[in-house]
């Protein structure tokens, strides 16, 4: 078996709640009395068994995470919103420190949570290769060895010597992640948040990353991606409440993960005030009516989608409802923004109730799930995952074999001779 | 194979990531693996400041020039405070350029952590770096100065305007200079560290050390403060006084006084050591609390 070259052992980490002020001031006087008198002694993790993360004013974010990763693995880490990744991330990245345990790593570590980081807008191009490079670590005589290829990966040579406030956004990232892909790392700590931008990009990046695992070396993703840490990792585990819940093949893991948090429903309802939301703007309900007379979600059949909304205080012209719908392996299908189909006219202060209808032969036989999300002017106010999420049954028709056919959607085209 | 063996036969850890909950651990080997980033960062400091201005870099020392243009201005030929057979200008570039030194040291260092908060909470590196950087840039600039306080001086001697009597006292130069950045490192790391919590502690600094500079010899010579009164006691608490003093001794060729250097290396050693202490337990917890 390759040697373990990432070893995590009962970390804990615990966060201040609330804002540093005058308490925090006490606060931190007494702790320091304590501990100059030999008192203060080591914080002490609430029992896991009993899933309580709050303690008092501090907020346990990981509550004894161990796993080991041997060389050459792809692990990914998965877990909803709030599980600890991001603060594991931190961990093993060196930002920040567990409150308790220790992680040992072994070999070169580069861990990426945003690209170009440290760019000065004033310097140029080549000015910043040099700084991000060692910024990530890189020694200045490997930099200069690799400084070519760099430049041509980026492929932005032209912009080079003039200072990239003067970059657009793309840019940036292409000369941010040149860098990055040249930093030949034994172990590479990876953020989704690198998988944002356009699918180009995504691809570049994913396709890179890759290359690294292909290269032996050793690959931590984290993601609530599923179809990246699919594409990608050979191992993973699932976070949930701070602790390690299982780990293991990923397809296996995968599975049970959405199976545990994809609850099949075609209809929620929440008591006033309950939804998801802001106190702005809550949703009330959302419903999926299959026209189907059975109430089966059939590919042939189109299925009505209704979503009622509270809007206590946003102007009706500032709110912007989207419908999102994704496969269960959490890749988007499409889309459908309210504001571009309705008036705008359409969210009256209070109650209101909006439909629309999905076209039968569009859905292909998959698991949907319905994300909305909530605008208020272009900016994102909040998103209610899987609010709806259900099975689409292929329809029996003659002369189909049944086999399924891959895809997001399948539309109906209509064929020519 | 057991687990020693196992570990023995894979080599040992490079990287051990735990609360080192130890008081003196300074972690000075990691910066100097990072000895690179430092030298970038005492270029990005150079350089990106004066991007798209006329001047460039002269403002290193256009900008004490013109502060000590208007000091020997107003305090020099109007208050008639600097000392007689000494031209206002070079009387105040000669504490003005040191002055600039400390107070910049200590104002941008007590900052470092807030302004680097963007990388800091993104990627790892020796937290010492930054300020280090800052040390040295901004030690750089002041021997630029430093050279134009020398052209100054040549200049008034050539005209036969001044009798520059300039000796041996002029040794003294890089002790005092190494003194100076220590007080300056030491204090800017504490407010560095304390002010991570406490944001209080960056708009108050502005003010101390507006505070302290009046507290110290930039504006008058501490000859013309009687000995033995409130006003004289008070300035000669202040450790930056011995070295503003020093430098003008050292610049003139005027006598030295060793005693009360001593005093502000004292105060220099404490802040240093505190400072570095405090700043490297703090930085562990940075990301958790910006």
């Amino acid at each position: 078996m390759p040697p373990v070259v990432i070893e995590a052992r009962d970390l804990h980490k615990r966060y201040r709640l609330g804002v540093i002020g005058r308490e925090a001031l006490v606060g931190d006087a007494k702790a320091a009395w304590q501990s100059m008198r030999g008192r203060g002694g080591k914080p002490v993790p609430p029992d896991p068994s009993r899933g309580e993360q709050r303690d008092g004013n501090w907020f346990w974010s990981l509550r004894g995470v161990s796993f080991d990763v041997r060389q050459g693995d792809v692990l990914g880490v998965l877990g909803r919103n709030g599980a600890g990744k991001s603060t594991l991330l931190k961990l093993l990245s060196r930002i920040s420190v567990p409150t308790m345990g220790t992680i040992k790593m072994r070999g070169r570590v580069s861990s990426l949570l945003e690209v170009g980081t440290g760019f000065h807008p004033e310097l140029t191009g080549r000015e910043n290769i040099y700084l991000n490079g060692a910024i990530l670590g890189m020694r200045k005589a490997e930099i200069d060895r690799k400084l070519d290829e760099i430049i041509a990966f980026s492929g932005i040579e032209h912009h080079l010597d003039s200072p990239i406030k003067r970059y657009s956004s793309g840019m940036k990232v292409r000369l941010g992640f040149s860098v990055a892909a040249h930093l030949e790392p034994e172990i590479l700590i990876v953020d989704e948040v690198l998988a944002v931008g356009d699918a180009e990009f995504q691809k570049k990046c994913l396709g890179s990353m890759r290359q690294v695992a292909d290269g032996g070396r050793t690959i931590l993703f984290v993601s609530h991606n599923m179809v990246s840490v699919q594409s990608l990792c050979t191992r993973a585990i699932w976070m949930e409440n701070g602790l390690v819940r299982r780990e293991g093949e990923t397809d296996d893991l995968v599975r049970d993960y959405l199976d545990t948090y994809a609850h099949k429903h075609s209809e929620q309802r929440w008591p006033e005030g309950e939804g998801p939301g802001t106190d702005d703007v809550r949703l009330l309900s959302v419903r999926a009516v299959s026209s189907d007379p059975g109430g089966a979600f059939i590919t042939d059949q189109s299925v009505r989608v209704e979503i009622e909304v509270d809007n206590r205080s946003i102007g009706d012209e500032d709110l912007d409802v989207r419908l999102q719908v994704r496969t269960g392996n959490d890749a988007i299908a499409f889309c459908s923004d309210l504001s571009t189909a309705l008036p705008a006219t359409l969210w009256n202060m209070g109650r209101s109730k909006v439909s629309c209808t999905i076209p039968p032969n569009l859905l292909n036989s998959n698991t949907y799930r319905f994300h909305v999300v909530f605008f208020r002017r272009g900016h994102l106010l909040f998103r209610a995952e899987d609010v709806l999420s259900f099975d689409v049954q292929e329809a029996a028709r003659p002369g189909s074999n049944f086999r399924k056919v891959p895809g997001a959607v399948r539309p109906a085209l209509q064929w020519q001779r | 194979m057991t687990r020693d063996e196992a570990v023995a036969a894979e080599g040992p850890w490079d990287v051990i990531v735990q609360d080192e909950r130890s008081w003196w651990r300074l972690g000075l080997g990691e910066v100097w693996r990072y000895r690179d980033l430092l030298m970038l960062m005492v270029r990005r400091d150079l350089l990106a400041v004066y991007k798209q201005t006329v001047l460039g870099p002269a403002w290193q020392v256009v900008q004490p020039l013109l502060t000590s243009i208007m000091f020997a201005v107003v305090f020099g030929i109007m208050a008639r405070m600097s000392l007689p057979n000494i031209p206002p200008l070079l009387f105040y570039m000669s504490a003005v350029v040191p002055w600039g030194l400390f107070s910049g040291v200590v104002t941008r260092i007590s900052q470092t952590l807030v302004w680097n908060s963007a990388l800091m909470t993104k990627v790892y590196f020796p937290r010492l770096v930054p300020p280090l950087a800052t040390l040295l840039s901004t030690g750089f600039s002041f021997l630029v100065q430093l050279a134009a306080f020398f052209l100054f001086a040549i200049g008034y001697a050539v005209t036969d305007r001044f009798t520059w009597g300039i000796g041996v006292e002029a040794l003294a130069i890089p002790a005092l200079l190494l003194l100076l950045l220590a007080l300056a490192f030491g204090i800017g790391l504490l407010v560095a560290a304390l002010s991570v919590r406490y944001r209080d502690l960056g708009f108050l600094i502005g003010f101390a050390l507006q505070l302290l500079m009046y507290m110290s010899p930039v504006i008058f010579p501490l000859s013309r403060v009687e000995e033995g009164t409130g006003l004289r006691a008070l300035l000669e608490a202040n450790p930056v006084t011995p070295i503003i003093e020093g430098f003008r001794a050292a610049l003139f060729g005027l006598p030295m006084e060793w005693a009360t250097l001593i005093y502000s290396a004292a105060v220099a050693a404490v802040a240093l050591g505190s400072g570095l202490l405090l700043f490297q337990r703090v930085q562990r917890y940075f990301a958790d609390v910006i």
